[in-house]
């Protein structure tokens, strides 16, 4: 067993974990954030991508005892004062779910494509950086929209809040 | 995953220590996107586990001379994403931006990409085409001797990767055929001229993992346009086949993939 500290959400955790514990064994078993989902555990789906240090990375390929002293956010990080993030509100206007697994996953790896390409991104930058995120439920299309519309949404609330 | 030993060294040299005295039975983890994946299907089962995370001075891109140094701890993503590399060699920081996906790419690390060496990895072929040097915690190797069989390099026991240096050169591309499911090369073709010296490697294909065709190396050197490699095949034996390419259709794809890597380095 060992100790690790890392920030989630904004709030500073510390914990005595088995070295062999999964970042995304951590958030939801020990931190209870259950939004970030476990779907292949083969570093395949994307379902528990997460942000760490500000980059998205799949929390079923780290250990968490690997992290300590990371800022960690996941999809529970995003919502603010009781408001949906612009993402979460552009998945649920363009209908870009259906059964939701691959959402938490989606929503994370959305934002962080804005953070690093900026507003205005086409159909195929969108789809080619979707490639580590699979949906078994819509055909991705309307998750694409949903994407498109969240990123410009989301440089309309930074401009709003200047 | 069965149970480790987790160390997290601050230092090469404490984590060379390390290695040793868990002699035989300590596994490097770098960016974790192969070993830990492998841990997981208890192929891999490392009694000690070094965390190279928190290890000063191993990560970091810098042009020396005619050179380019990348830190072993280097994630893919800060490669492709390097102003330096981009303008030094452009083709190394798209080779870089084409594996896997973007969360692969913010934690995978040049330094466990080659020390790995999978048979369909990217980085083997640019250290191959290119003329690399890696340098370990002991030594200097050259790329040409350190790939040396299929998940085989010429690393010892103890051995760390510290960098690799990339001469830059006049010309180079990648093109890859990647297989469309994971984004590995099923093909994968690295060519770069400097001066006089062309070289082209191939990846995804062999089944000893990277390699070069020193007859299409012949022929560019003559020439360095994808005409010069008209009517030259590679045979398909000793190629891989599997369930998504048999040896044939990987030898057809070699001969595709160089014409079009060396029509990109020349900006065509
Ligand atoms: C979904 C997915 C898609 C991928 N697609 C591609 C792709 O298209 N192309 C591609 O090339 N790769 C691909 N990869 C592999 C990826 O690039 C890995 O990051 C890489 O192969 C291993 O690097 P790592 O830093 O994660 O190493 P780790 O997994 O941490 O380590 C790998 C091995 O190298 C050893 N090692 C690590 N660092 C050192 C060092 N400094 N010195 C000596 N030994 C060391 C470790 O002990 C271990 O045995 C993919 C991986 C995933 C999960
Ligand atoms: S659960 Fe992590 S990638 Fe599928
Ligand atoms: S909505 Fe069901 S997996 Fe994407």
């Amino acid at each position: 067993m060992a100790s690790v500290t890392m920030t989630v959400n904004g709030k500073s955790v510390t914990a005595t974990i088995d070295p062999r514990m999964l970042l995304s064994s951590f958030l939801r078993e020990h931190l209870r954030l259950t939004g970030t989902h476990v779907g292949c555990d083969t570093s395949q789906c994307g379902a528990c991508v997460v942000h760490v240090d500000g980059r998205a990375i799949k929390s079923c390929t780290a250990l968490a005892i690997s992290l300590d002293g990371a800022q960690v956010t996941t999809i529970e990080g995003l919502a603010a004062d009781g408001h949906l993030h612009p993402m979460q509100e552009a998945f649920r206007e363009h209908h870009g779910l259906q059964c939701g697994f691959c959402t938490p996953g989606m929503i994370m790896s959305a934002v962080d494509i804005v953070n690093r390409k900026g507003a205005m991104l086409d159909e195929h930058t969108i789809r080619e950086e979707l490639e580590g995120n699979i949906c078994r439920c819509t055909g991705y299309h309307n998750i694409v929209k949903a994407v498109a519309a969240g990123a410009q949404a989301m440089a309309a609330t930074k401009v709003a809040a200047e | 995953m069965y149970a480790f030993n987790y160390q997290r060294p601050k230092t090469v040299r404490q984590a060379a220590g390390l290695l040793a005295k868990a002699g035989g039975d300590g596994k490097l983890l770098a960016g974790g996107q192969t070993l830990l994946p492998t841990m997981k299907q208890r192929l891999a089962s490392p009694a000690m586990l070094i965390d190279l995370n928190q290890v000063d001075g191993m990560s970091g891109i810098e042009l020396k001379g005619r050179n380019l140094h990348i830190g072993a701890m280097t994630k893919h993503a800060d490669v492709a994403n390097s102003h330096v590399v981009k303008t030094a060699i452009p083709g190394l920081a798209a080779l870089a931006e084409g594996i896997g996906d973007p969360a692969v790419r913010n934690r995978g690390t040049i330094g466990g990409s080659i020390a790995n060496n999978d048979p369909a990895a990217d980085y083997p072929a640019a250290c191959l085409g290119l003329g690399a040097t890696i340098v370990t915690n002991k030594r200097k190797i050259p790329a040409d001797e350190f790939f040396t069989g299929m998940f085989d390099t010429a690393l010892e026991e103890g051995e760390i990767v510290t960098k690799v240096i990339f001469p830059v050169p006049q010309k180079a591309a990648y093109e890859k055929f990647p297989n469309p499911a994971s984004r590995y090369a099923m093909v994968g073709v690295f060519v770069g001229k400097k001066g006089s010296d062309v070289r082209v490697a191939v990846t995804g294909a062999g089944a000893n993992g990277v390699f070069r065709l020193p007859e299409f190396e012949a022929a560019l050197k003559t020439r360095f346009n994808a005409k010069s490699l008209d009517g030259l095949s590679v045979p398909a034996d000793g190629l891989n086949g599997d369930i998504h390419a048999s040896p044939e259709y990987r030898a057809h794809l070699i001969g595709v993939m160089a014409k079009r890597a060396v029509s990109k380095a020349l900006g065509k």
